[in-house]
């Protein structure tokens, strides 16, 4: 990749409900194969932020640039087929159909075979359905409701199905929530060596700050729509800024972070 | 200019009724979610018992008591019936709930007519407003004065049992977030049966009190349903003021429908609702429907194509099927035709309903498109028959593609509103266009050539049709396109974030769908000799809705087993016996209870049982989030 596009550039995202910013002036860029979070208190606009990338919302001014082309104003479809893949807070899945159709219909999407109402859809890439599932250690599962699934397994098939039409670029809005603390590292750890190995940008917000801290190659700071901090995990880590942001909650993190790590 | 004053008198007056009818029906839809299609038939009762007890009891202390008396025996009927039955179906699709409530109300049609006799019934007057006053030179009932200003009244005790009483903030935080309530200790169960209780109390109350204006007769049940309902959608489902001013609106445009549109006064009430609910999809004073908490996960068979072997089966079924017109007699062929004509309307609809996820309560509107239009084709173009059962349907075609257009935009309750509501519109073309359709009288003498004309070969055409609309339906569902489509039912959140444009999918289901019941309708037409309004009625969508229910919604053959079975049932009913909705109500109401899941839903329960091999639940595999109710 150029250094001259990155991957995603986003320039000057503005939005604003009201009286209230919520998103004020935001520019951060992200290259291929690299792995950002994007973190902040409740409320400091980054579910605004990531539904802006996404195409969820419109922002009031500034630009999405997807390897220098604009994506602002496009429907979240229209974002997929540039090459970005997502997935939800709360999973979104097709509850009603196997683990191998959810990934086969992003696979006929991503084939424009939508409105072939003759084809075989049982027998769609099935063998790529499979390779998907494989790499996100779900092959043992492709034939199981979809419904019956557990979170995590959910999660992981999201990360399957997002996949699926070989993205650039990886938006996971708080990938880990609502997970165990083993299945948190091992779902980030698997998403790091996909994105490492087939050079996929990533995006994520997240809560947890030892999932963000541990695999993010570079952090982005929030705070009331604006953003206060970037660089390294270590960087971020010690600007006083963002330390104050979270009212100390770096330090806490710090001792935590000294436990967990001799266990 | 008196004149026009005494028109929106009366259409003032027309709205108490319907008002209370409607806030009942919004009450209880938005503590329970149930849409209450029983609704209608509370109101009849009230109406029957409230005649009788006026008749009984005499003076005016008798005349007024016996109204109220009247609606708190319905009330009660209510409460037994919310006990007994709905009890059961609360955490059921909210389809089941619509089908149970309308299998109810089946049943109350027969049972008045049992009790009350089938001839339409004229109560006293109301004591003390049996004169007129006279306006300018008009008249104007002073009963109708009297219902004028007992709507306000009735919305203003509503609005203090809403704010000022315990029951009432319960009832409001229920139909918030009826989670939340029960969580905090409250007992769900009796605050559902005094929601419906009243309810159904106020809706009897209106059918009571209409006993002076209008007579009392079997079939007001369903008219006054379909008024209902539009009020409830142009003001907002759960909204007691949007109630009100939908009732309110309601009646005047039908006051007034009369004199400045003669011809269409019955399409401009569905027209505002359609627009209403294309502009603000949630009514006039409702809120925007959280996401609802879907959980059809665990409930769901994974679909799969048949197995070779049962291909065979299927084959050799229709193979014997064929050979029907060897050992039966013309009367058995023509039943056959008209349940094979009605496997292609249910499985159209199904099309629509199971694998799209859209339930259409109007999708009787393109089957009838459809048959006139043969009707149109061979009576008045004069073309061969074939020529005619290939265009006919394009008819059906167009109108899905018109009316689907604007219905994709809705889902849930509302989608199966709009929908019935442009049935409704096409219904009342049909009826209103005399000139080109004949009106209630029809189009008649459309009969098949010669080569179809006999009972063995129309049969033979009707069932090859059936088989190939059939097989064509089902190739649709497991093609990438019925992929992409359960897909837009089971997430469009999903959907568009993997580049599928939902509504075009849908669109082109509707289109699909609608063309379908059009080939069904112009065999009907043909089998009938004739086109009727009814052809495109709502009694018929509801047929086609019961059809694929009773097969089993989440089965892909269900729809044709439930049209075998719903229609030889029906047929064989109304030959047997008087009572025939008495006993397909029960029977459709059984359903629901006993077997959720429709015959083929149950068949395929059965058949993983005694395989046992259904697939073992481990602990750790638990469903995340516990089914909501």
């Amino acid at each position: 990749m150029s250094v001259a596009a990155p991957l995603l550039a986003v320039e000057g995202l503005t939005k604003s409900y009201g009286g209230i910013h919520a998103v004020r002036g935001v520019s951060f860029s992200l290259r291929a194969g690299e792995i950002l979070a994007l973190i902040g208190p409740n409320g400091a606009g980054k579910s605004t932020c990531f539904d802006m990338l996404n195409g969820q919302n419109k922002p009031d001014s500034g630009h999405v640039r997807l390897l220098g082309e604009e994506t602002t104003g496009k429907k979240p479809r229209e974002i997929w087929r540039m090459g970005v893949g997502r997935t939800f807070q709360i999973t979104a899945t097709f509850a009603t159909m196997t683990v191998r159709e959810n990934v086969q219909v992003a696979l006929i999407s991503h084939g424009k075979q939508l409105f072939n109402l003759f084809g075989s859809a049982p027998k769609f890439d099935r063998g790529e359905a499979g390779r998907l599932l494989e790499l996100v250690g779900m092959g043992g599962y492709a034939d199981r409701p979809c419904g019956e699934l557990a979170y995590g397994d959910l999660k992981r098939l999201e990360l399957a199905v997002a996949l699926a039409n070989q993205p650039k670029l990886l938006l996971m809005d708080e990938p880990t929530a609502g997970m165990a603390p083993r299945e948190r590292v091992d779902l980030m750890r698997l998403t790091a060596s996909i994105a490492r190995e087939k050079s996929i940008g990533v995006l994520f917000t997240e809560h947890d700050m030892d999932v963000v801290f541990e695999h993010a190659d570079r952090i982005i700071v929030l705070n009331r729509g604006t953003l206060i901090a970037e660089g390294s995990p270590a960087e971020v880590r010690g600007n006083p800024q963002v330390q104050a942001v979270y009212l100390g909650e770096g330090l806490v993190y710090d001792a935590r972070h000294r436990e967990g790590a001799s266990t | 200019m008196a004149f026009y004053v005494v028109q929106f008198l009366t259409g003032l007056a027309s709205a108490a009724s319907l008002f209370l009818v409607a806030s009942g029906l919004s009450i209880i839809f938005g503590v329970t979610r149930i849409v209450n299609f029983a609704h209608g038939a509370f109101y009849m009762i009230g109406a029957y018992i409230a005649f009788t007890l006026t008749e009984r009891l005499s003076g005016a202390f008798g005349f007024w008591g016996s109204i109220v008396l009247a609606a708190l025996a319905v009330a009660l009927i209510g409460v037994l019936v919310e006990m007994v039955l709905l009890r059961r179906i609360y955490h059921a699709p909210e389809l089941f709930q619509l089908l149970a409530t309308f299998g109810l109300t089946l049943m109350v049609e027969d049972l008045v007519v049992l009790i009350w006799g089938p001839d339409d019934l004229v109560g006293r007057r109301a004591p003390g407003f049996k004169g007129a006053i006279d306006f300018f030179g008009q008249n104007i009932p002073s009963y109708d004065l009297f219902l004028i200003v007992l709507g306000p009244v009735v919305l203003g005790i509503l609005w203090l049992l809403f704010q000022r009483t315990r029951w009432g903030v319960l009832v409001r935080a229920a139909t918030q977030d009826r989670d939340m309530v029960a969580a905090l200790g409250v007992n769900q169960k009796w605050l559902f049966t005094s929601v419906f209780a009243v309810g159904v109390f106020l809706a009897a109350l209106g059918g009571a009190l209409q006993i002076p204006r209008d007579a009392v007769h079997h079939a007001m049940d369903l008219r006054i349903i379909v008024e209902v309902f539009v009020v409830v959608v142009i003001g907002g489902l759960g909204s007691i003021v949007g109630a009100f001013v939908a009732a309110v609106l309601v009646s005047e445009l039908n006051a007034f429908g009369i004199l400045i549109f003669p011809k269409i006064s019955i399409i401009l009430v569905f027209l505002v609702m359609a627009v209403v609910l294309i502009v603000r999809p949630w009514g006039l004073f409702g809120k925007p429907e959280a996401a609802a908490r879907k959980t059809p996960g665990l409930t769901v068979n994974p679909w799969r194509p048949l197995t070779s072997n049962e291909r065979l089966a299927s084959l050799a079924v229709l193979v014997i099927a064929a050979t029907l017109p060897l050992f039966a007699g013309n009367y058995a062929l023509t039943v056959g035709s008209e349940i094979a004509i009605f496997v292609i309307f249910a499985v159209s609809l199904h099309f629509l309903m199971s694998v799209g996820g859209l339930a259409s309560f109007g999708h009787a509107a393109y089957f009838g498109l459809g048959a006139y239009g043969i009707a149109f084709l061979a009576k008045m173009a004069g073309l061969p028959m074939i020529v005619c059962l290939l265009l006919g349907p394009l008819l059906g075609c167009m109108g899905a593609a018109v009316f689907g257009f604007f219905a994709v935009q809705l889902s849930g309750v509302y989608f199966a509103m709009l929908t019935l509501a442009f049935a409704q519109i096409v219904w009342s073309i049909a009826f209103q266009w005399v000139s080109v359709t004949g009106g209630d009288n029809g189009i008649l003498g459309v009969w098949p050539e010669k080569w179809a004309a006999s009972p063995s070969h129309f049969y033979w055409l009707a069932l090859g049709v059936a088989a190939l609309v059939t097989i064509a339906l089902r190739i649709a569902v497991f093609s990438p396109f019925g992929y992409a489509l359960r897909a837009t039912r089971d997430s469009v959140l999903r959907s568009e974030a993997i580049g599928i444009d939902a509504k075009r999918i849908q669109w082109t289901a509707f289109v699909i769908a609608g063309t379908t019941a059009g080939i069904g309708g112009a065999l009907f037409a043909y089998l009938k000799g004739s086109v009727f309004p009814d052809n495109l009625g709502i009694s018929l969508s509801v047929d086609a809705l019961v059809m694929v229910l009773l097969g089993g919604v989440e089965t892909v053959s269900g729809a044709v087993i439930g049209a075998i079975v719903y229609k030889a049932l029906n047929i064989w009913l109304v030959s047997q016996t008087d009572l025939s909705k008495l006993v397909l109500g029960g029977f459709i109401v059984l359903i629901v209870v006993v077997f959720p899941k429709g015959i083929v839903g149950m068949l395929e329960m059965l058949a993983q049982r005694r395989r046992k091999s259904s697939p073992p639940r481990s602990p750790l595999l638990a469903k995340p989030i516990e089914s909501a109710e």
